[in-house]
């Protein structure tokens, strides 16, 4: 069986399609293209849509609506999403943005995915044919998805209480070692009032750091306040182990980041 | 570029035309337009595309192998075994009288790393010899694996290559190969101090751009033309002519453009297999490796531990030195015994120092085979030695630099291996050094030449 | 296997080829059209050598499906010099030792181009930020980046 390319104009089509046995959605390919270069022969069908409503983009009312095949680049250059440029830019390479999407980037096993971590912790809504998923909910049950993801909703985010860090070995571009985003809320004092952590590389796929997020609740950021939620940043984490970095070292540093990103 | 004139005045020419010269590089115009001609640019109708069954384990005896399921799928137009190679074992420095032949073309009867390869897999298209590679059944039993160097040197671990009989490569100097001179005890006696440290280091991959392989196509006259990529052209050659038992005058091998080696494309892997696909096809085969092959296959520079003891003066003579080498060098020898005794010649440093003992070993794990890479067997050698300059220095309360002029070879000077030094010039660099990185020495050092000691 | 019609420019020229479904852009400029500028050398998406630019972006051939380029523009760097004269940026990583091995060069000029055709007067963090996804193992990057400031300051030059 060799590879073979389907295209349909309609999501619905697509979703038809992809119930075939070895079918898989092909967004910018960074993925599934890879994958079959690799040697991978389990898959042999791709499915792709050419629905121009994948790729749009709309803001409005403090709302974002970001289309499936929008790419990492459209999100970088993107004059109204400043919030999020830094999460796209620390995708690839300046050609891999240029193809990598966002629905792709939900699929992306860590060290890959670090677009989706900042989604996680924007707490962003997954939207498919079959309705629409928070964003959590929709990472857990990624492998068994069959619904081609059709946009990602989210509420705009102040750009003061939104940070996102990734750390690679590699500078300007690099895999990485770990990725931090975090969601808080904080008062005119800067006490945090709400937190939400998302670690990526920290599991196969993104995930929350909850204990390390209540730790925060009424602190300052400040290191002696924000000592606790450090220490407990490591609770529940199963760290990768690839030739980036060890699961134990992943381990070891993610306080020290952590605490960085709080800090700055 | 500035040239320094004061040094060596008496024995340099000047008025030299290309020495100092900026000078276009001949093959960028082919680089920069893209025209280079690389092997995998030829391409040829009917080229079939050689994928390889590896081995999932470090170390297993192979009970059977099954290749009927492959050899149906479709688009495959062969699979080969070890019983298909003329010459299955073989080692590449048997030209050079280094022996014993130790290494499979295909696996046979046993896998001795994780990655060898058993079955090559020839198909019309690259995703069918994916497909029908995974359609080889190999039935293994999985042996105790050895990855360390000492646990295999120890009595009773798991023995790696049966061409050997013991874990490490027999030199005929004995388990090892052995510098002795002057009386190195009788040094450490008389030493002020005595340092022993121990450095290590792990496998490097060379990882160039371009991954090893070749294409190969049959002139039709029972003559293949190798298009390739290594950087042992004619090395490669006679080794392929023992392999597939054919003479020289049958193959044709075009190469010397690159896309980065390092050092490490010198090991005959790619084109044997290929070659004897295409003679027993008739049709034009390519093989070449994938990316995770190249970091994952191909050999890298060999993991290494040195132990160094040190004996030294409080006035900054090295009086003895002891090294302990050892050079992983994998499953299989390829360039490590060569390696291993680079090692011995190398370790006493550019320092003349009476009493040098040296043994260095080469040492067979359950690991990748290693190789060669961009000065094996001294670079890791050089680390270890300059650290160790560094680290006595510090211990007698020696600036590092006026350490290493005290301890320089000079010509002259005879070195443990028994070869007198000739053209050093290392006081000159380091004298140049000094002033670039604006270190300076005493006034003594700087006066110092390698041709007259004590001047 | 079935074949599909695909279509496009390349280089300014019209292409019409017959491929396999599935097949990448770089095999399909390699292999069937014969550009061998694209290198491929890691399939992954990592090193950057099979770089193209396909309607003005840069993109990984390996990765692109060569079907989901019908109707394109598609330049790469063996269409660069125009009348045998060579690009500023042929010309500049000639003159500054740009090239070692070469395998990565094609890759490296077409992500210079994309940057240098949107920011004629890039700084040096952006042209390190426009080379960052492409992989040299041989230079060090230093005399590449100096080369593509050097086409740029002979671009502005020209304009002047």
């Amino acid at each position: 069986m060799s590879l073979a390319l389907q295209t349909f104009s309609s999501v619905k089509d697509a979703n038809a399609a992809l119930q075939a046995a070895g079918t898989r959605y092909l967004g910018g390919g960074t993925l599934v293209v890879r994958a079959a270069n690799e040697g991978d022969v389990s898959v042999s069908r791709l499915v792709r849509v050419t629905d121009p409503g994948l790729s749009q983009i709309a803001v409005s009312g403090g709302k974002i609506r970001l289309g499936a095949s929008v790419t990492m680049a459209a999100i970088a250059r993107h004059p109204e999403l400043a919030a999020l440029a830094p999460a796209a830019r620390a995708v690839g390479g300046p050609a891999i943005r240029n193809m990598a999407t966002v629905g792709g980037n939900l699929f992306a096993p860590a060290p890959y995915g670090d677009f989706a971590v900042a989604l996680l912790a924007l707490d962003a809504t997954v939207v498919t044919e079959d309705g629409e998923l928070p964003i959590e909910t929709f990472l857990a049950g990624r492998d068994t998805s069959r619904a081609v993801v059709t946009a990602v909703s989210l509420s705009m985010p102040k750009t003061e209480s939104f940070r996102f860090l990734k750390i690679s070995r590699v500078k300007p571009k690099g895999i990485s070692v770990l990725s931090i985003a975090a969601l808080m809320q904080r008062t005119a004092d800067g006490t945090v009032t709400s937190a939400r952590i998302a670690l990526g590389c920290m599991a196969d796929r993104p995930m929350r750091a909850k204990a390390a997020e209540r730790a925060l609740l009424g602190c300052k950021l400040t290191p002696e306040e924000i000592a606790p939620a450090l220490a407990a940043a490591g609770e529940g984490i199963s760290p990768i182990t690839d030739p980036i970095a060890s699961a134990w070292y992943r381990a070891e540093v993610l306080p020290v980041h952590l605490g960085r990103l709080l800090l700055a | 570029m500035e040239l320094r004139k004061d040094y060596f005045a008496d024995v340099r020419k000047d008025g030299l035309n290309e020495i100092g010269q900026p000078r276009p590089r001949l093959d960028s115009p082919g680089h920069v337009t893209g025209k280079t001609a690389y092997f995998a640019d030829r391409n040829f109708p009917g080229m079939l595309h050689l994928k390889m069954v590896r081995s999932p384990h470090h170390h297993a005896r192979i009970r059977s192998i099954d290749t009927a399921e492959a050899e149906k799928h479709p688009g495959v137009v062969k699979v080969l075994t070890a019983r298909d190679v003329p010459h299955n074992v073989y080692t590449i420095l048997i030209l050079i009288q280094i022996g014993p032949e130790d290494e499979t073309v295909l696996a046979d009867g046993k896998v001795r790393w994780k990655g060898e390869a058993v079955v090559a897999v020839l198909a019309e298209t690259e995703r069918a010899a994916q497909e029908a590679a995974t359609k080889v059944k190999v039935d293994y039993e999985v042996l105790p694996a050895v990855f360390d160097m000492e646990e295999a040197l120890k009595p009773g671990a798991p023995l790696v290559n049966e061409y050997h009989g013991q874990n490490y490569y027999l030199y005929d100097s004995g388990e090892c190969r052995k510098v002795r001179f002057g009386d190195v005890e009788a040094g450490f006696a008389q030493a002020d101090h005595i340092l022993e440290q121990t450095y290590q280091s792990s496998p490097i991959e060379h990882a160039p751009t371009e991954t090893t392989g070749c294409v190969v196509a049959p002139e039709g006259n029972d003559r293949f033309t190798c298009y390739t990529n290594t950087q042992a052209m004619f090395f490669t050659l006679d080794n392929t002519s023992i392999i597939l038992q054919m003479p020289g005058s049958k193959l044709h091998f075009v190469g010397g453009t690159v896309g980065g080696g390092f050092g490490g494309k010198v090991d005959v892997i790619v084109e044997p297999i290929a070659i004897l696909g295409a003679k027993l096809t008739g049709r034009p085969v390519c093989f070449i490796y994938s990316r995770e092959e190249e970091m994952q296959i191909s050999s890298p520079r060999a993991a290494e531990k040195v132990v160094i003891k040190d004996g030294v003066m409080k006035d900054g003579r090295i009086v003895a030195r002891k090294v302990t080498g050892y050079t992983d060098a994998g499953a299989y020898s390829r360039h490590s015994p060569y390696g291993a005794q680079k090692g011995a010649a190398h370790y006493p440093g550019p320092y003349t120092i009476p009493n040098v003992w040296i043994d260095t070993y080469c040492v067979y794990t359950n690991r990748t085979p290693s190789s060669a890479m961009r000065g094996f067997g001294v670079t890791i050698g050089d680390f270890a030695l300059e650290v160790q300059m560094d680290k006595l220095a510090r211990l007698i309360g020696m600036d590092p630099l006026e350490f290493r002029f005290i301890n320089a070879y000079r010509d002259g000077d005879m070195k443990a291996h028994r070869q007198p030094t000739e053209g050093a010039a290392l006081i000159e660099c380091m004298q140049e050094a000094s002033r670039a990185a604006n270190w300076p020495v005493a006034e003594k050092y700087m006066a110092m030449s390698s041709y007259r000691k004590g001047a | 296997m079935a074949k599909v019609p695909v279509q496009f420019t390349l280089n300014g020229s019209e292409k019409a080829e017959f491929i396999e479904s599935g097949t990448t852009l770089l095999h399909a400029l390699r292999d069937k059209i014969g550009d061998m500028s694209p290198k491929g050398a890691c399939h992954q998406g990592t090193c950057g050598a099979c770089s193209v630019i396909i309607d003005g972006e840069l993109r990984l051939s390996c990765l692109t499906l060569a079907e989901t380029c019908n109707g394109a523009a598609i330049r790469t760097t063996a269409g660069l010099a125009e009348g045998g004269v060579l690009h500023p940026l042929q010309r500049a990583f000639l003159d500054a030792f740009a090239t070692q091995c070469g395998f990565c060069t094609p890759g490296m000029i077409m992500a210079a181009k994309v940057l240098l055709d949107r920011t004629p007067n890039p700084s040096r963090e952006a042209v390190v930020e426009a080379l960052s996804g492409n992989i040299c193992r041989c230079t060090g990057y230093e005399p590449i980046i100096q080369a593509v400031l050097t086409a740029a300051r002979a671009n502005s030059q020209n304009a002047a």
